[in-house]
């Protein structure tokens, strides 16, 4: 027991990013904790509209699940301070700021600590607030028009790309899918975060305050997920969602319907089919990937190649042939199987944590009433004296129900990490569709080359075989030619992009070995801790009434 | 097992018989259950020891074998005899097929036994009965014939039990009959006891409700433990070498601590909720033994009504000089008789229960006090353990942290 104390300094320190964070959190534990307004109320009913104005407004609204210690325990972290350090104590102290230390929400440290974890000293702190409703214009003159919700999104920064350090605009939920689809486009073969779901629920719903708090928290969560990723926090289209005021810059993506409709469509003017206007191409089309809006007929012949990958005889002119890259992937699969079956354990423990702390409570309960009840009826000394040793195990088990409470709180803390993970392998099979699509757009050209040149090598052979030449022959072999030069250019296009999205795939599965390995490393110490912690707390409450009932042993011997 | 216990009928005085001769001791175990006979009509046997050093007993040492039906003979016939002692409790019949012959259920039931046994060996009372004394010598034949041939004659049937429950708690008078006393005692303190023993029979009920839950979550989340411990080291798999290493001994340890919890679950279960079970079950022998104090009053209480009618009679035919004087007078002298025995038998079970009720109280204490310690000692040796068995894993966290 003795060792493991002289090695409280260390074990703590090693819990927090800086020493000068752990020193700035010790001074909060020691400090009065400070009645959270969040901390009391029921987890996803307050919407925290007000912050007291000597707070970093930037602090996040934790969820009372970060400070569960702050209210239920009154006594309990001070008497703590006076007692050998044990985990018990480093469960306290490690979580009392513990929010996201690798993150950039470092919510109850000094606005001046700054440093995150792993990057150099620039910072992207962002905010998500105050929900608004507010009326759809169009639909505000007609009886039950439309309306919905915005969000103040604030942010502190001191990346040099940004125009000012502090600033805030109104977002809502529409722009956050913009935000993503833009993303998605832009940054092929990352590893994106995903962003919240649409919901799928009418308006009725969306009238609930918890419905919108849940959404404010979800935004929140993607959006500093967005920031903590190397690439992405420097990217254009974050910038413009998070500063530029009034109507979001980005473009919607479109739907084929409407540009038909709005007889914006031209029919494909780029590569494939119908007519070509000769070397008039815009290559950079081919390194978007085929979406719905101008590529039907790539699509389709996209879909007619991997058909043709799947089931056609031959091989197709270009595969995937990285081994490392097919190995790392099959195991990411296996991840993947593994991390949800873990989740789901994860899951029944803590609901089987749960259930213990309920009922050893209740048994609690039930002796407290045997108490009152024997002490009140007393008539005989030895029914008041088995009242009193009733009064300290009913006692002792409230407070071991409180601890298992605590403990279940943070024990959820610690392995959401795991459903987290779950969803981050949502995003690393899109980054390898990103890569798959581009192999599919190649190995569509190289058909379609294919095709194209076999074609004018049988026009040739006819053409040929009329003396002095056929004219409409030989005008049809000089458009395909055309069209196989602007194909060519396509295909190198295409292969650069494949090639950079492979890069990128390699580079975001780095990232993410690396960022896993650290976090799950965290949250298994964060586990264990918490375990630790609290039994020692448990222990020490029984120790107590076995110390108090002790004399009953030899009575009855 | 009480090893030493004095027979306080005759005092703690040595024999002056013999000058070798200790002081008296009656001492008895049940031990080793055994599954007997087939089918539906298996049974388990149990070995009961005597040793003893009392004349009337077959000493140093006697083994019979018993089954459970064997102590119930026992208890309803110190049940009939010794009317205002509060029998030990046994366990109930097991109503639930399928768990009667598991290990868990015939360790309970073997552990009651032992206790009810021990507690009549050491009633200065009971102990001196001659039942325990058949129930401890006799073989098993002499056993069997006893058993068959109490069967019906003093078991009383639930319904009954009921209704006197019924006649206890309430107060209607009888007024048909035209009596004006209600045929029920009345006193203030007498009224209390029986308040009190009622309502401590539900807080107990429930107390022993959520103890056996607490089993039953020690064992639910031992069981969580192991399987999350087991998709932990799944998991293991699916990483590279050192962190793959942690996950396994995260895992290895999460299934130690399943274990552990296993234990403490059985413990719990032994120790704490048999122990609050027990104190449900005397407190209904208590409720039994109160509706036999009910009964003895009304008997009581109806033969004075009909002496009182009687003497009314005689009156009337002394008056009249009739034949049937004589044998008038004879019935009333019988049912004056059977009166004063009926008041006496009343009596002495009021003052049976005064002696008993404070020894309950006194020996209830030195049961919970105990119970209460094993209940804490356990959780505190289960909580220091799982302490210790997270603590020793972290140094090989940090290892891997740091590499």
């Amino acid at each position: 027991m003795m060792g493991y104390e002289s090695h409280q300094g260390s074990e703590q320190a090693r819990l927090y990013a800086s020493k000068e964070e752990m020193e700035s959190l010790v001074l909060n534990d020691d400090a009065a904790v400070p009645p959270h307004p969040l901390s009391s109320s029921p987890p996803l009913a307050q919407i925290p509209t007000n912050h007291d104005s000597d707070t970093d407004p930037l602090r996040s609204s934790p969820s009372p699940l970060l400070h569960p210690q702050s209210q239920t325990q009154n006594p309990d972290p001070h008497s703590f301070i006076l007692e050998p350090p044990s985990y018990a104590d480093a469960v306290f102290r490690s979580f009392d700021a513990s929010s996201e230390i690798n993150g950039h929400d470092l919510s109850t440290s000094s606005p001046s600590a700054s440093s995150p974890s792993y990057s150099s000293s620039d910072f992207l702190k962002i905010s998500v607030s105050d929900p608004q409703k507010e009326q759809d214009i169009a639909t505000s003159l007609v009886p039950g028009g439309t309306s919905y919700f915005t969000y103040l999104i604030i942010t502190r920064t001191n990346i040099p790309e940004f125009n000012g350090t502090e600033f805030s605009v109104r977002r809502r939920f529409r722009d956050v899918v913009t935000l993503s689809d833009r993303l998605s486009e832009a940054y092929r073969g990352f590893i994106i975060p995903i962003r919240p779901d649409k919901s799928v629920v009418e308006s009725q719903v969306m009238q609930t305050q918890d419905f919108v708090e849940q959404r404010r928290a979800a935004l929140e969560k993607y959006l500093r997920r967005l920031a903590k990723h190397t690439a992405i926090r420097r990217s254009e289209e974050l910038r413009l969602f998070l500063e530029s005021q009034g109507k979001l810059p980005l473009m919607k993506p479109t739907d084929v319907a409407s540009r038909m409709l709005d007889g914006a469509v031209k029919l494909p003017r780029q590569l494939f089919g119908g007519e070509v206007v000769a070397g008039v191409v815009d290559v950079n089309e081919v390194a978007q990937p085929a979406k719905g809006g101008k590529d039907l007929l790539r699509l389709f012949k996209e879909l007619k190649q991997s058909v043709t990958n799947d089931w056609g005889a031959t091989k197709p002119a270009l595969v995937e042939e990285d081994k490392e890259f097919m190995e790392r992937k099959d195991k990411l699969q296996e991840l993947e199987q593994q991390l949800s079956n873990v989740s789901q354990q994860a899951e029944e423990l803590v609901k089987a944590q749960q259930d213990i702390g309920e009922t050893v409570g209740q048994l609690g309960l039930a002796l407290v009433k045997l108490t009152k009840f024997e002490t009140e009826e007393a008539v005989y000394d030895s029914q008041r004296v088995r009242a009193a040793d009733m009064k300290n195990v009913a006692t002792a088990a409230v407070k071991a129900s409180r601890l298992y409470r605590e403990l279940n709180s943070q024990t959820v803390k610690h392995l959401d990490k795991l459903h987290e993970y779950l969803g981050v392998m949502l995003a690393v099979n899109n980054a390898f569709s990103d890569r798959s699509n581009a192999l599919l757009t190649v190995q569509t050209l190289l058909s379609e080359l294919s095709s194209l040149n076999s074609r004018i090598e049988k026009l040739e052979v006819a053409s040929s075989k009329i003396f002095g030449g056929d004219r409409a022959r030989i005008r049809k072999i000089e458009e395909l030619r055309e069209t196989v030069r602007a194909t060519e250019d396509a295909k190198t296009c295409a292969i650069a992009e494949y090639k950079r999205i492979k890069e990128n795939n390699r580079n975001e599965l780095d990232r993410l070995d690396r960022e896993r390995r650290e976090d799950f490393l965290s949250m298994l110490k964060g586990f264990i801790v918490n375990q630790a912690g609290y039994a020692e707390k448990m222990a020490s409450v029984w120790e107590t009434v076995a110390e108090e009932t002790s004399g009953y042993v030899k009575c009855t011997s | 097992m009480i090893p030493t216990l004095q027979r306080s009928g005759s005092g703690s005085t040595q024999s002056p018989r013999s000058p070798s001769s200790q002081e008296p001791f009656l001492s008895v175990s049940v031990i080793d259950p055994a599954k007997m006979g087939n089918g539906v009509q298996a049974y388990i046997s149990y070995k009961v020891i005597t040793k003893t050093n009392l004349p009337d007993y077959q000493g140093p040492e006697k083994i019979v074998i018993r089954r459970y039906s064997d102590f119930v003979w026992l208890r309803d016939r110190l049940f009939e005899k010794y009317k205002g002692i509060f029998i030990p409790p046994l366990p109930e019949k097991s109503t639930v097929e399928k768990f009667r012959f598991t290990a868990e259920f015939i360790e309970m039931r073997r552990q009651a036994l032992d206790i009810f046994v021990n507690r009549i060996a050491s009633h200065h009372i009971l102990q001196q009965s001659e039942d325990l004394r058949i129930f401890l010598q006799a073989d098993e034949q002499t056993m069997e014939r006893a058993r068959s041939q109490e069967i019906g004659i003093f078991k009383k049937k639930p319904a009954d039990l009921m209704q006197i429950f019924k006649d206890v708690q309430s107060k209607v008078s009888d007024v048909v009959l035209g009596k004006e006393k209600p045929v029920e005692e009345s006193t203030p303190e007498y009224e209390k006891l029986k308040r009190y023993i009622f309502e401590l029979e539900d807080h107990l009920a429930e107390a022993q409700k959520h103890a056996y839950r607490l089993v039953k979550r020690h064992r639910e989340l031992g069981q969580s433990l192991s399987e999350f411990g087991k998709a932990v080291k799944l998991l293991g798999t699916c990483e590279d070498n050192a962190l793959g290493k942690v996950f396994s001994e995260v895992g290895d340890k999460a299934e130690i601590v399943s274990v552990k919890m296993q234990r403490e679950a059985h413990h719990l279960l032994m120790n704490f909720e048999e122990s609050l079970k027990d104190y449900v079950r005397a407190v209904q022998s208590i409720k039994a033994t109160i509706a036999e104090r009910a009964n003895a009053f009304k008997q009581q209480c109806e033969l004075a009504e009909t002496i009182k009618f009687k003497e009314i009679d005689l009156n009337k035919l002394r008056l009249t000089r009739s034949e049937k004087l004589a044998d008038a007078e004879r019935e009333y002298d019988v049912l004056k008789a059977d009166g004063e025995e009926a008041t006496r038998r009343f009596e002495a079970i009021v003052q049976l229960m005064n002696e008993e009720i404070v020894r309950f109280q006194e020996q209830k204490t030195l049961d919970m006090g105990l119970a209460f310690h094993e209940f804490a000692k356990g959780q505190a040796h289960l909580a220091n353990g799982i302490a210790e068995a997270w603590r020793s894993l972290l140094p090989k966290l940090e290892a891997c942290a740091s590499s």
